[in-house]
Parts: C-alpha cells; sequence; structure tokens
C-alpha cells in the first residue's frame, strides 16, 4: 500500500538540477525533502503502525503490573479495574465504623495478595501493583499516607495458603494424621 | 501364648481419621476440579474470615487497680507502642495513647501511679463538637477516629477532658496493617479494637497480665456475669471528673 503523502511529494518534489548548486541546497535544508526520503518515513510509519497492531496492547503503552500471589481475585479482572475504589470505600465504613473486619473487599486482604514478591509491598517500587496502574493513569492515592502498605506476614499471605486458610488448616490436619497414624502402627 | 493378629481390629479412633481423610480429600477434589469455583471463596467462607462486627449489645470498659499498679511500671505504654506502631521514644509532638501518671495527696503525701488514655465515654464531648463525623462511638462503646473523614481541626483535642487525643503533626512511615495512622489527623486509645474484634483483650491489659500485676480487667459493662461487672458490682470503683456525667468506659479503684 502507498502511502498518499508519499504520492503527493513525489509530485510535488521537482527533479533536481544537475550542477545548480544553490537550488540543490535550498531542496535539502530547506525545501521540500527528496522523494526517497518521503519513500523511507512512510515506509517507517506503515511498518511502525503495523508492529503496533501486531501487539495485544495496540499503540498504547501499558502499565507493567506484577502478578498477584496466587488464586483468583474477588472479583473479575475487569470488574476490579474499573470499580476497585466503590468497592474499598463501601469496605472501609464497614470495617471503621462497624467493626467489620476480614471482609471480601478488606483492603488488607488485597494487600496481602497483591504484595510484590521482592518488595512485599504493593507500593515500595514503581511496579508494584498500585502504584504501577495509579501512575499511568494519573490518578493519586491517599491510601498509603496512613496504611500499611506490606502485609504483616512475610510469607503465605493469600488465603489459600495463609497460616490460617483453609488449605494450609487441611495440610496441618493431614499431617498430624500421617504422624499419628504413624505412631499408632508402630506401636504393638 | 496367644497368636497374633496379622491384622489388629480397627480402633473407633481410627475409623474415624479414615473418615476425616475421605473428607479431607473430597473437599481437596472439590477445591481442584469443580469449573468455575472461585478458590477465594472457598477459603474465605470455610475460614469465615470476616467478623460479626460490633455488638450494640456489648459496652466494652476497663477497670483499673490503681492499687495493683506499681509506680514506675509502664508495661502497658510500651505494649502499646509496640501493638500500635507508635514510636518507641516520642518527642514533645508525638502521639500519645496512654500514659501513666502520678496522684499525690497533698495532706498525707500518699502517692498512686496509675495509667490515663481515652477513657470511652458513653456522652463523649470529642464526638459532640466534632464538625465531620470523623470523631464517633461505635455501637459498642468504643470511642474511635475515622481518619478518613477528620480534618485534622482538632477541636476534640481541645474538648476532651482527659487529654486521650493527639494530632499528627510528621509523616508518618513504617505503619501496622491493623493501626493506620497518618500526618494531619487525630487520633488516639482504640482500646486496640482490632484485637477486640478478633475477640482478644487490648495490648495493655494484656501487659499487664502477663507482667504479673493484673491492674486492668478488660470486658463487656452490659454483660452481668463479666468478671468486670463482678468487680464492678463488688468493689467501690470511680470514674475520673465523675462530675462531667460522661459515664466512661474505664474506671478506677483506689482513687
Amino acid at each position: 500500500m502507498a502511502h498518499p503523502q508519499a504520492k503527493r511529494s513525489a509530485r510535488a518534489a521537482p527533479p533536481p538540477l544537475q550542477g545548480a548548486a544553490p537550488a540543490a541546497r535550498r531542496s535539502r535544508f530547506c525545501g521540500v525533502p527528496r522523494l526517497g526520503t518521503w519513500v523511507l518515513v512512510s515506509g517507517l510509519l506503515v511498518a511502525g503502525v503495523a508492529h503496533a497492531v501486531d501487539q495485544p496492547g495496540g499503540r498504547v503503552p501499558k502499565p507493567v503490573i506484577e502478578a498477584a500471589r496466587s488464586g483468583q481475585c474477588v472479583e473479575d479482572p475487569a470488574i476490579m479495574r474499573r470499580d476497585h475504589m466503590k468497592y474499598l470505600k463501601h469496605q472501609r465504613d464497614e470495617t471503621v465504623h462497624g467493626g467489620v473486619r476480614g471482609a471480601k473487599y478488606s483492603l488488607k486482604t488485597c494487600i496481602e495478595c497483591h504484595a510484590s514478591q521482592t518488595t512485599q509491598s504493593v507500593a515500595a517500587t514503581k511496579t508494584n501493583f498500585c502504584v504501577s496502574c495509579h501512575s499511568f493513569a494519573a490518578v493519586k492515592i491517599d491510601c498509603f499516607e496512613c496504611h500499611a502498605t506490606q502485609p504483616s506476614r512475610t510469607s503465605s499471605f493469600h488465603p489459600l495458603v495463609h497460616p490460617a486458610g483453609t488449605t494450609a488448616r487441611l495440610s496441618q490436619l493431614v499431617r498430624q494424621l500421617g504422624a499419628e497414624t504413624a505412631t499408632a502402627t508402630s506401636q504393638p | 501364648m496367644n497368636p497374633v493378629p496379622s491384622h489388629p481390629p480397627k480402633k473407633p479412633a481410627q475409623q474415624e481419621r479414615r473418615g476425616f481423610l475421605g473428607v479431607a480429600a473430597a473437599g481437596l477434589a472439590g477445591i481442584l476440579l469443580a469449573p468455575g469455583v472461585r478458590l477465594i471463596e472457598i477459603a474465605q467462607a470455610a475460614s469465615g474470615t470476616a467478623s460479626a462486627g460490633a455488638n450494640p449489645k456489648v459496652r466494652w470498659g476497663m477497670l483499673i487497680d490503681s492499687t495493683k499498679c506499681s509506680s514506675g511500671c509502664t508495661d502497658c505504654v510500651t505494649a502499646c507502642r509496640t501493638e500500635n506502631g507508635l514510636p518507641e521514644n516520642p518527642g514533645p509532638t508525638d502521639a500519645q495513647w496512654i500514659r501513666k501518671i502520678e496522684i499525690k495527696e497533698v495532706r498525707t503525701g500518699k502517692t498512686q501511679s496509675l495509667p490515663v488514655m481515652c477513657q470511652h465515654c458513653a456522652e463523649p464531648p470529642c464526638v459532640d463538637v466534632c464538625p465531620t463525623g470523623a470523631s464517633f462511638k461505635r455501637a459498642d462503646g468504643i470511642v474511635l477516629v475515622d481518619k478518613h473523614i477528620c480534618i485534622g481541626c482538632r477541636y476534640c483535642v481541645m474538648a476532651c477532658p482527659y487529654k486521650a487525643r493527639s494530632f499528627i503533626h510528621e509523616p508518618v512511615t513504617g505503619q501496622k496493617p491493623d493501626v493506620p495512622r497518618g500526618m494531619g489527623t487525630v487520633e488516639g486509645c482504640t482500646m486496640c479494637v482490632h484485637k477486640v474484634d478478633r475477640g482478644e483483650q487490648p495490648a495493655c491489659v494484656q501487659a499487664c497480665s502477663d507482667a504479673g500485676h493484673g491492674a486492668i480487667v478488660f470486658g463487656n459493662l452490659n454483660d452481668p456475669e463479666s468478671e468486670i461487672s463482678k468487680r464492678v458490682a463488688r468493689y467501690a470503683t470511680r470514674q475520673i471528673r465523675e462530675d462531667l456525667k460522661l459515664d466512661t468506659g474505664v474506671r478506677y479503684i483506689g482513687i
């Protein structure tokens, strides 16, 4: 596909005269660029567009978002992207005034799951979960002027792998039972 | 000589264990296999993580026996700082949620030492004066600051007769996940509300009893069977500044 501008410039650009130094200088420095330059630029543009379309994000750069620790978020990611602030704001009143803790939309549980594996935080570096998206969207968050950005425990934060979680409790019981069975069978 | 049986008879306990293992395996299979089931929902439903919330039938309170409180002991103050992420060595403008005071009867020279913190009044003046509703009393009688809506005007600091509220002047770092704290807001003793909601005792009460003093009793003033209610019924207790008729949740013996 030829670029329309390339055609126009090809018509507009006169062929440079041999030996006419002032005209050549004009065309090179302050006049219309040569046909070759236009072809090159338009070719690059077409290639660039094709390359950007090939990428899943299109031409718009996307924030670097670190993956959560494991499992499934409390809502569909598309819903969370749009409405997480509403959930958090509703939950904060339930928690502070009503004393409901550890609920589905608790900020504490969000942080436990989304804390970076490297910094153990959601807002310590630019790639950490909350900061990466918020700096990209240029939306200031005040949460972490008061709230801790790190979970209190330093390993296995997700409810599924949480020390007080179901899986942990099940595996603990199974281990305990295994030990009990072993002692029971070793006894005559 | 009795022949040893090759397969010993199954004990009831073993059968129970096998039954449990079956259930556990089925549960695990459900977690692993059921399509479209959100693992987090299973985990949250099973562990029952969300607490029920503040119960309006409860009135949390403390009874401080100043005869058991020794001069120079600051275990409760230290425990409060550790639990709530307050600075270890507070400067003159840092927050102070609980403090030890020495009182002396001028005529006899008798001295006493006692901790003073937010008294969690039934009629809190800090709540009356708050222009935004940030200073509030929970359904179970604990008086708190909602820092989301606190504008830092410090009316409550002025209104409190117990000097229980502090204003945060400097940016705060290293907060505890359960205790958010930030510059430009007022704060005070929360009666360790995050622990109370988990069914535990406030840090100062725990520290005092761990140290063997047992000078602070925490409990439900509305429950006649609770330890605090029994003591309040048996001993003469006093509130600080009773003349203000604030009906404090923190009461004292021996002052």
